[in-house]
């Protein structure tokens, strides 16, 4: 028997029982449906995430404190000792020793809530940092000015503040020349300033630090006068990241190398106890994160598509039963085993096939329609990608003849003769 | 044709061992019509499921064609059923869902046929339904589902039709009908048909007919078929242990 003959047969037994059929199949476009969109969210979040690092320029590296092992996960004030101080980036900042050095902005980040007219927001990121940071971060101010010389020298209040924040605390209204109220605290002891806001930056989506427009600028020595506990004990002010642009990432092993024995020197220390990382570790480390997830989410909507897999075996053994005395007659005709066999599989077959492709085009819809939507404050981004389609398909299409082959299995050992009596 | 020798069936449930055929010989030639008779468990499904290589014997040796079939796989097996033997079952054994063309062309299938439709459409018509092909079983007459199981038995061109009360669900007018599309098969096609049946007015349209009764052959005479017409009402010949 040729195999294709048993392709109507099973479409034929299938439109027998529509609504059945239907139902069965709808756990297969579920599960895969869900495999498609979950993975598109997070290929989607690791593409716009590795994106927006490399927006950035490729040609950054970032000295954070704290020993590589000590912040594994690369978070910017994760590491376990701040040992990294303004005067480092001040001896960095040397380009007759180190001419590579395009320049370099230190940063200091906490959150703090702010108000503005009625409006708050808490937890917000607050960054400090020196004017070298719109040229070295690529990042400039859509209007109004940026924190400038002067206001580091007078430790201004001023605030250069990201689109989202002006968004949320201003709405329609222009926020340059108005105020920001900071209050930071801990430990119930509260400081609260205010902040003229002199300029509002261009829109940056979110990064691999935190979206970058719902960020506060405020110049750093501003920051390390007003808020102690950014000094450290004698006396320093701690900052905890300093941007390094490089004329040419070829001069990174280089950099890394100078640098690391610059600050061990500074440091009087042997072993490192700072991490110097380049764009592309970022990069690399955020693909790893992300690809966890990536495979998490996939794996979570897999068991979904496990449990569509139960459906088909479940309604498989049923259909059996219910047509015992067809494949009796089917083998009084002349069907083989190995007939029955087929025509049971490629039925389950083409119910997971249909399912997986009627999924795919739900689920590439679904991450369609949810690219660039505003979900929970933030922006989703999707890719779907074929390999993950080619996954889903095959994945529902194994589902498929593996959970039918045992109903499968029992049709085509069915005694004839019993088969033949069956009511 | 067909020659079974020493043919014995042992059916095991529990620890009960049920003989339903005692070293059984018969013999049947190309071209016969024969009827086996006998009451409810006389073994006479069992000696037709044997026949039909649906079954296989516990001991004994059966040839059919000349191809010992006792000892095939169950692959084999199918294969002969497919090619060989055509079955008519008293409850028809139409798949639901399918039109009468698409039931006569399910053994060209299993047979891998190509132009199977053409095929099948003449079997249609040899027996009088070439303008039922597209009904299904539900709106067709109980002869006319008959009728679509015997061209689905003819199809594939076998050389023996096994028939399995083949008029015990239909009225005495249309049991005659099916009775003569029998005799021109057997007639004028030449191919053997075996009954197996408990109605002595079926057996009657036969020329040989062989009683069972507890899996052994009892009597073994020839008989002059009633042609084309029904059997008398009332049995020439008592019926052997009439079914309860």
């Amino acid at each position: 028997m040729n195999i294709f003959d048993t392709i109507p047969i099973a479409i034929r037994a299938l439109a027998a029982n529509k609504m059945r059929s239907m139902l069965t199949m709808l756990g297969i476009v579920i599960g895969v449906g869900a495999v498609i969109a979950l993975m598109a969210a997070g290929q989607g979040a690791q593409k716009g995430i590795t994106d927006q690092i490399r927006g950035l320029g490729s040609n950054l590296l970032f000295i954070r404190p704290g020993k590589p092992e000590d912040n594994p996960t690369n978070s910017p004030v994760g590491g376990t000792v701040l040992t990294l101080v303004l005067a480092d980036a001040e001896a960095i900042n040397n380009p007759d020793r180190y001419p590579y050095i395009e320049s370099v902005a230190s940063q200091v980040f906490f959150d703090a809530t702010l108000t503005a007219g009625g409006e708050s927001l808490t937890a917000s990121s607050v960054t400090g940092v020196t004017p070298d940071y719109q040229y070295t971060r690529n990042h400039y101010v859509e209007s109004g000015r940026f924190i400038n010389e002067d206001d580091i020298t007078r430790k201004g209040l001023v605030a250069v503040v990201g689109a989202n924040v002006a968004e949320q605390l201003f709405g329609d209204v222009d926020p340059i020349g108005r105020t920001v109220r900071l209050t930071v605290g801990a430990f119930r002891v509260y400081f609260s300033f205010s902040f003229l806001v002199v300029g509002v930056m261009e829109r940056k989506g979110a990064t691999a630090t935190g979206d970058e427009d719902d960020l506060m600028l405020i110049p750093l020595p501003t920051m390390q006068a007003r808020i102690p506990y950014i000094r450290n004990p004698k006396g320093q002010s701690n900052v905890h990241q300093i941007t390094i642009k490089v004329t040419d990432p070829d001069k990174f092993g280089q950099a890394k190398e100078e640098l690391s024995a610059l600050l061990r020197e500074r440091h009087g220390v042997a072993k490192d106890d700072f991490t110097i990382r380049s764009q592309e570790d970022l990069v690399s480390t955020v693909n790893a994160v992300s690809q966890t997830l990536t495979v998490l989410l996939g794996s979570i909507a897999g068991i979904s598509l496990i449990v569509g897999g139960i459906g088909i075996m479940n309604i498989m053994l049923v259909s059996v039963t219910e047509r015992t005395r067809e494949i009796g007659i089917r083998k009084a005709l002349g069907a083989r085993r190995v007939d029955i066999l087929w025509q049971f599989i490629v039925e389950a077959l083409v119910v997971t096939m249909l399912g997986g492709l009627i999924g795919v085009g739900g689920g590439v819809l679904a991450a369609k329609l949810a690219n660039g939507q505003h979900l929970f404050g933030r922006d989703l981004y999707t890719a779907v990608t074929p390999f993950s389609i080619i996954v889903a398909f095959t994945v529902s299409a194994a589902i498929g003849l593996f959970f039918g082959i045992y109903p499968a299995f029992r049709a085509s050992r069915l005694n004839p003769i019993e088969a033949l009596r069956h009511e | 044709m067909i020659q079974l020798n020493g043919i014995s069936k042992v059916y095991r449930t529990g620890d009960v061992a049920i003989h339903a055929l005692h070293s059984l010989d018969l013999e049947i030639g190309s071209g016969e019509h024969v009827a086996i008779i006998g009451p409810s468990g006389s073994g006479k499904s069992t000696l037709m499921n044997i026949i039909g290589c649906l079954d296989v014997p516990t001991s004994g040796k059966y040839s059919l064609d000349g191809l010992v079939v006792s000892s095939l796989s169950d692959s084999a097996l199918a294969r002969i059923r497919n090619r060989r033997i055509g079955f008519v079952f008293q409850s028809f054994n139409l798949l639901p869902r399918l039109t009468a063309l698409e039931q006569v062309e399910v053994p060209l299938v299993y047979r891998g046929v190509r132009n199977r439709k053409k095929v099948a459409r003449q079997a249609l018509a040899d027996v009088g339904l070439g303008k039922r092909a597209h009904h299904r079983p539900t709106q067709l007459s109980g002869g006319e589902q008959q009728r679509v199981a015997i061209a689905r038995a003819i199809v594939g061109r076998p050389s023996l039709i096994l028939a399995d009360e083949p008029t015990g669900a239909l009225d005495t007018a249309t049991s005659g009908e099916i009775m003569v599309i029998f005799e021109t098969l057997n007639r004028d096609l030449g191919i053997t048909v075996v009954f197996v049946t408990h109605d002595m007015e079926v057996a009657h349209h036969t020329r040989r007919i062989v009683k069972l009764r507890d899996g052994q052959i009892v009597s073994d005479t020839k008989n002059s078929p009633a042609v084309g017409r029904p059997a008398p009402s009332a049995p020439a010949v008592p019926a052997v242990g009439s079914p309860p």
